[in-house]
């Protein structure tokens, strides 16, 4: 059982909570992630870890609720317990001395990014971010990532922070106008494809984290394979970071939608049983 | 008194009923069938049967005391060898081992030894376990890495000795393979259960949600315990590597068995974990697995389940008892065909595989004959999920992060097979990882020999 220490609402339906999880807290390192089961009959999903206190023996997860999982997750509150966190998973990102490296950051994946440039900025790099989302409200840790950057960049579909329009429309003009020696891209698997595509032509090699559909997180189920260069990797013990040039996105991308039929009506289960107790409160 | 030459038979659930539920099939005998199979033992004084086993069950000794109706010293004297008797009375291929030396084999079938292990083990566990009392503890302590048959077995033999143990589990729920990977319907999760609350008992602490090699590393535990066993199994799954493998629909025998089995997806949405069932379902490979997922796909509401396998049923893998259930339950098995690619739609879902057919040639390292493709005889084959169930290799995670341990070209942990022994200084191991994929009781046999060199070690006594 792993206690929340602390719970925050960081959007609409994007929330932080820092979890009590001694061991993973000592070895988590920039890049890895964990996988969760919230209850006896949960399903086991991955999440990135955000960010840890070694002193305080905790971890922080930011998460968007999507799907039945995480809106079960949303509802525990602090002082209540996830059954199962399982960690640090994956291989830590490849932090070294590189020179300029671009952030891109979309959606929950802002927060994912997060440690990965604090660590780069240790190293040395020098660094600049580039987050973004549909409006201001979504547009999450941002000035946590403003005050380790050498450079900040925002923008929102509508304009409401930063500069409206995409991500990549600022990436474009930085890597028109000087040398970046290495991206890192996360966010939606739709923005790290087009991130990578972005980047193809300019050479700059681009880091992209994968989220695909996972089981156990340790290599034993092959659910969450992905081709990169034409071979199959398992993205919980390859990954999650591949090379975005070699990754195929259009065969992930269908990949992740296997259980939307599934997740839908497990999704409308939980709604129901919630409205029934509701209703019988009201008896 | 003239011996029967038959086994008694075991009672099982009518197909009909059985390939719509996930309960047992066997059903275990009545007192009155094990009296009657007990009494067909000739109680050999040589035993043949003993050599059979790899933990050594003192076989006609617990049929004797059968025969006696004295049950509880019958389960006691396989208890002494043996920590999960419900388990290997279920899932051990007796006719490979014990019962495949019995000298009624003469006359005719062999000793339900199996099936009687598994009488005296559920009676146990029907009228509750009794732990041995452990007469000396010492201040003794050793990680087990991994729950299921080697690092229960090696917990188990070690507690009973008065040594303190520590089991560390990736998953959720401890078993290893007897959990995540065979079937409810051949070996019920309440039985593997029972088995380790025993284990538990014997003062046996177990820790799940700990990744050896992530979480902590060998060498940190080394710093906190006398001695290690690595028992993690040959648990990645190994792919065709043929194009089209990614589409969806297609499955690693791991992936669907441990969302069936593990994360109970039969019972989706009850249970929160889904799981894709075709209409017309194919499992590539002929060993134990391949019959339990396909035999799974049947129960899940498959319309048609086939099994795709490059030789013939003589060279088959898998037990024959196995193989007999599948085809009752209509699974069909296409014989010497071998995939070449699989072929999606627009949407990136399978809708078939390209077979090539094969012939068999000369036998070869396996002593099986080698399957030779037929040239020009490629085909076709509609299928709309696929199961990929052509084996597992050991899981790198532990190699990776513990550098001075020799690990094989296949990636099995190099040990001396008489001791456990690995490369690394107080690090011992056993089963899948040690041989490669191989069954439940020879990694509790592997088990014994580590737990047996480690309480020499520990305590320095034999």
């Amino acid at each position: 059982m792993f206690e929340i220490l602390e719970k925050k609402i960081l959007a609409p339906g994007v929330k932080l909570i820092k979890v009590k999880a001694p061991l993973i807290s000592q070895k988590a390192l920039a890049g890895q992630f964990v996988v969760i089961r919230v209850y006896d009959k949960g399903e086991r999903i991955p999440l990135t870890i955000a960010d840890k206190d070694e002193k305080e023996g905790s971890i922080t997860i930011v998460f968007q609720e999507v799907g039945k999982t995480t809106k079960l997750l949303g509802k525990l509150e602090k002082g209540e317990y996830i059954l199962d966190v399982v960690g640090p998973l994956g291989k830590p990102s490849d932090i070294d001395k590189y020179g300029v490296v671009i952030g891109v950051g979309g959606g929950v994946g802002i927060a994912a990014l997060f440690p990965i440039l604090k660590a780069l900025k240790s190293c040395g790099n020098y660094v600049i971010s580039i987050i973004g989302g549909r409006s201001k409200e979504y547009v999450i840790f941002k000035d946590e990532i403003e005050n380790i950057v050498d450079e900040a960049y925002i923008t929102t579909d509508d304009g409401t922070l930063g500069r409206k329009g995409l991500v990549t429309d600022v990436l474009k003009e930085l890597l028109e106008g000087r040398k970046i020696d290495r991206i890192w891209a996360v966010g939606p698997t739709i923005m790290m494809k087009v991130v990578s595509d972005v980047t193809r032509p300019y050479n700059v090699p681009t880091i992209v984290s994968l989220n695909p559909i996972m089981v156990d997180g340790t290599g034993m189920c092959g659910g969450c394979r992905v081709t990169v260069d034409g071979k199959i990797k398992f993205t919980c013990v390859d990954g999650p970071e591949f090379d975005g040039h070699l990754v195929d996105f259009d065969e992930l991308l269908l990949r992740l939608k296997t259980y939307k039929e599934e997740e839908m009506l497990a999704l409308k289960t939980l709604e129901e049983s919630e409205a029934n107790r509701i209703e019988s409160f009201k008896d | 008194m003239k011996v029967l030459k038959t086994k008694t038979p075991m009672p099982e659930q009518p197909v009909e009923e059985r390939i719509r539920n996930f309960d047992e099939v066997a059903l275990g005998y009545t007192e009155e069938q094990a009296l009657i199979e007990a009494s067909r033992c000739l109680q050999c004084k040589d035993a043949p049967c003993i050599k059979g086993c790899p933990v050594n069950i003192d076989i006609p000794g617990f049929i004797r005391l059968i025969k006696e109706r004295r049950y509880d010293e019958a389960i006691k004297k396989i208890k002494e060898t043996n920590n999960l008797p419900a388990t290997t009375g279920r899932v051990c291929p007796q006719e490979n081992q014990c019962e495949a030396l019995c000298t009624l084999k003469r006359v005719g079938e062999p000793v339900a030894i199996g099936r009687l292990e598994r009488f005296v083990a559920d009676l146990e566990l029907k009228k509750g376990i009794e732990i041995p009392k452990i007469e000396k503890k010492y201040n003794k302590n050793v990680a087990v890495i991994g729950s299921g048959p080697a690092g229960l077995t090696v917990a188990g033999d070690l507690a009973k000795k008065g040594i303190n143990v520590s089991i560390f589990e990736a998953f959720h729920e401890p078993g290893g393979v007897l959990i995540y990977g065979i079937p409810e319907f051949r070996l019920p999760k309440r039985i593997v259960r029972a088995e380790i609350e025993y284990v538990k008992n014997l003062g046996v602490n177990i820790y799940t949600n700990v990744v050896v090699g992530r979480t902590i590393t060998i060498d940190e535990l080394l710093k906190e315990y006398d001695a290690v066993f690595i028992g993690t199994g040959a648990g990645a799954p190994q792919f065709l590597n043929i194009p089209g493998e990614n589409l969806v629909g297609i499955y690693s025998a791991n992936e669907f068995l441990t969302r069936v089995n593990l994360m109970k997806a039969y019972r989706f949405p009850e249970y929160d974990t889904p799981i894709k069932i075709g209409k017309r379902v194919g499992v590539i490979g002929g060993g134990n697995v391949a019959m339990d997922a396909a035999r799974t796909a049947i129960r899940l509401g498959a319309e048609e389940v086939h099994v795709l396998y490059r030789r013939t049923e003589e060279e088959m893998p898998a037990r024959y008892e196995e193989i007999i259930h599948a085809k009752e339950e209509g699974v069909r098995f296409n014989f010497l065909v071998a995939p070449v690619k699989f072929i999606g739609d627009e949407n990136g879902k399978v809708i078939g595989i390209e077979l090539q057919r094969m012939m068999l040639g000369e036998p070869d390292s396996s002593g099986r004959r080698r399957p030779i493709p037929v040239p020009n005889s490629n085909f076709f084959f509609p299928l709309d999920m696929v199961i990929v169930a052509i084996g597992t290799i050991p899981n790198p995670l532990i190699s990776m992060t513990t550098p001075d341990l020799a690990i094989s070209k296949h990636g099995t942990i190099i040990i001396d097979e008489t001791t456990g022994k690995t490369s690394k200084e107080r690090v011992y191991a056993g089963g899948d990882i040690a041989s490669g994929a191989a069954t439940v009781i020879n990694a509790m046999g592997a088990g014994k020999i580590s737990a047996r060199s480690i309480i020499k070690y520990l305590l320095r006594e034999n």
